[in-house]
């Protein structure tokens, strides 16, 4: 209970400083933030009423209690372009990310551990090596270019090679432009929407966990527990769970840092195919300088890396008995 | 064996990279007349335009050869990567060692701010960084180093303070130097192990954020080619003409995969120098 208080209390004062240090960076820029919001040729008396009703007039310690307070309720403030709350802005994207990094994190786990797992089997064969190179190089390509390839493969290859019609995935959104009905005909739709950027996504993720994995599992097979287990004739199925359960602790910290950096790094995947998820409203943001927008989805990120951090120093003692 | 195989194809590699980016303006030619860029755009790979130039890799839409421009990008991608992952590092090691070696309330107060900005992913940091400050070339490595520096701090922290309770080092003390010399000459050589191997590592990463956000559109801007910007151009043709995306994402690929295996190769050969050098624990 007290290291629940701890950990929470260590959460909460970094959660502050984020905010803290946004607000500053935010205030470092140059640029009056004013001028962003007003037409170009407003007069003095435009823009001295616009910045009141900004806030921008007050002292600076009164703008930083007012972010932090606002932060800390969840209230990030007005985007500039469309005039709608920025919490209403991210709602709508939030739950198309999570959907789109959840999926790709549990195929990224479930295929690059199995693949992994069969590297550490055969490890130093040829089979080995090819795996090595092709998780090094897939780890290495950028998203954005994964993307386009797989658009290009789907687009122009379609047409050279003469894909079937149930085969031409469409690239763009979330659903069809004209919408697809109602019921199981809409599901299916957005299903075949998904296909392209969640196998973008699981095929990096499954790269860097099959890597992960390899080197983990050999390091875990040499261990004198495992060496002990297998001198008292323990194989198989049950040797896999011996090592299984040494291997827990590390996986378990690794899915829970994973989420955010999936979601995270979805910023490109969604920015090609038009997923109306964080990372486009961000990057949507950005190009039209529309800066609360910005803020807010950076506060976002940095809480849910801050909870996920949370969840895994709150699981470690129950998978890992060293810390209880 | 493999594993110093591919360290040294990972070299090689690099070497040839890098220098075929220095010579790469000898390749460039000179301007097409008009009526050869107009019939010489989005050629195929091996095609030729109409003035009878072959082009090895085609042309992109503006009928420029993309090889000699993906080895043109390469000046400014490996530079970028280079120098925002070695200023990232530089940093780092200073504000890691200084947070070791102070102890008490600056080193608290540097690691709440390494806390602070490791609990924002880096790529998010960035964009933020470039939405508020003008894109561009400076900017890209500016931003590079100031969210790159958080881990090699942490790893230098530690090293620094498992260094300072050493024998030598209180012996130096004991010799009456200054702590600055102290730290200098006997706790810094002794500690900055783990941080070249993470800023090694570190090269990659910044390749791959540097075309990221150019790709954007938010790094390095046109006429200045990267591969980012590259891969970006061809976006609007991927459908008709792929490869115009595909040489620059290949050089990326490349180089950094080249940047991780030698990040391994010399934590590998850190790790087993340690073994021998440091009693066991």
């Amino acid at each position: 209970m007290r290291l629940l208080f701890r950990h929470l209390a260590a959460a909460a004062l970094l959660l502050w400083i984020v905010v803290t240090v946004v607000f500053v960076l935010a205030r470092m820029a140059p640029g009056d933030p004013v001028l962003l919001v007003v037409a170009p040729g407003a007069s003095a008396g435009e823009i001295a009423s616009a910045r009141a009703r900004l806030g921008l007039d007050a002292p600076l310690a009164v703008q930083y209690a007012r972010w932090a307070r606002g932060a800390l309720h969840g209230d990030l403030g007005t985007s500039v372009v469309s005039g709608r709350p920025v919490r209403g802005v991210l709602a709508d994207a939030l739950p198309v990310s999570l959907a789109l990094g959840g999926v790709s994190l549990l195929l990224s786990f479930a295929i690059g551990l199995g693949i992994g797992a069969l590297q550490a089997k055969r490890a130093g064969t040829r089979g080995d090596l090819a795996l090595t190179l092709a998780s090094t190089s897939l780890a290495a390509a950028p998203a954005f270019w994964l993307a386009l390839g797989a658009i290009a493969l789907f687009t122009y290859g379609a047409s050279r090679l003469g894909f079937p019609e149930w085969m031409r995935l469409p690239a763009f959104g979330l659903h069809a432009p004209a919408g697809s009905g109602s019921g199981l005909a809409a599901w299916v739709d957005v299903a075949r929407h998904a296909v392209l950027p969640v196998a973008v996504l699981t095929a990096i993720g499954a790269a860097g966990i099959a890597r992960y994995a390899r080197s983990t599992l050999l390091d875990v097979v040499d261990l004198e527990a495992i060496r002990a287990a297998r001198g008292r004739g323990v194989s198989g199925s049950a040797l896999a769970l011996h090592v299984l359960r040494i291997a827990l602790p590390g996986l378990v910290v690794l899915f829970a840092l994973a989420l955010p950096g999936v979601i995270a790094g979805s910023v490109f995947v969604e920015s090609v195919f038009a997923w109306p998820g964080m990372g486009r409203a961000m990057t949507v943001a950005i190009l039209s300088r529309d800066v609360p927008v910005v803020l807010g989805a950076t506060l976002l990120y940095a809480a849910g890396v801050i909870l996920a951090n949370l969840a895994a120093d709150l699981l470690l003692p129950a998978v890992d008995p060293r810390l209880r | 064996m493999t594993a110093r195989l591919s360290t040294r194809a990972a070299l090689l590699t690099l070497a040839i990279v890098t220098l075929l980016a220095l010579v790469a303006p000898a390749f460039a030619t000179a301007p097409a007349a008009i009526g050869d860029v107009i019939g010489g755009r989005l050629l195929a790979p091996l095609a030729r335009d109409p003035g009878g130039h072959l082009h090895l890799l085609g042309t992109d839409r503006l009928g420029r050869d993309l090889l000699a421009r993906t080895l043109l990008a390469g000046r400014i991608s490996l530079a970028v990567g280079v120098l925002g992952a070695i200023v990232a590092g530089a940093l780092g090691v200073v504000i890691g060692a200084v947070a070791g070696w102070r102890g008490g309330a600056v080193d608290r107060a540097l690691m709440a701010l390494t806390d602070a900005l490791l609990a924002i992913p880096r790529l998010v940091l960035l964009l933020l960084c470039v939405a508020l400050w003008e894109p561009g070339l400076q900017t890209v490595v500016i931003v590079l180093a100031a969210t790159g520096w958080m881990g090699i701090a942490r790893l230098t922290r530690g090293e620094v303070i498992a260094a300072r309770g050493r024998p030598w080092v209180d012996a130096a003390r004991a010799l009456g130097a200054r702590p600055a010399r102290t730290l200098w000459r006997h706790v810094l050589p002794n500690a900055l192990g783990p941080a070249i191997v993470a800023t090694t590592l570190g090269v990659g990463s910044a390749i791959m954020l540097e075309s990221g956000l150019s790709f954007l559109g938010l790094g390095v801007q046109p006429p200045a080619a990267s591969w980012g910007n590259m891969i970006a151009a061809g976006r609007d043709v991927v459908v008709t003409a792929p490869w115009v995306s595909l040489v620059p994402g290949l050089a990326v690929v490349v180089t950094t995969v080249c940047a991780t295996v030698l990040g391994d190769a010399l934590r590998d050969r850190l790790a087993g120098r340690r073994r021998t050098a440091l009693p066991p624990a």
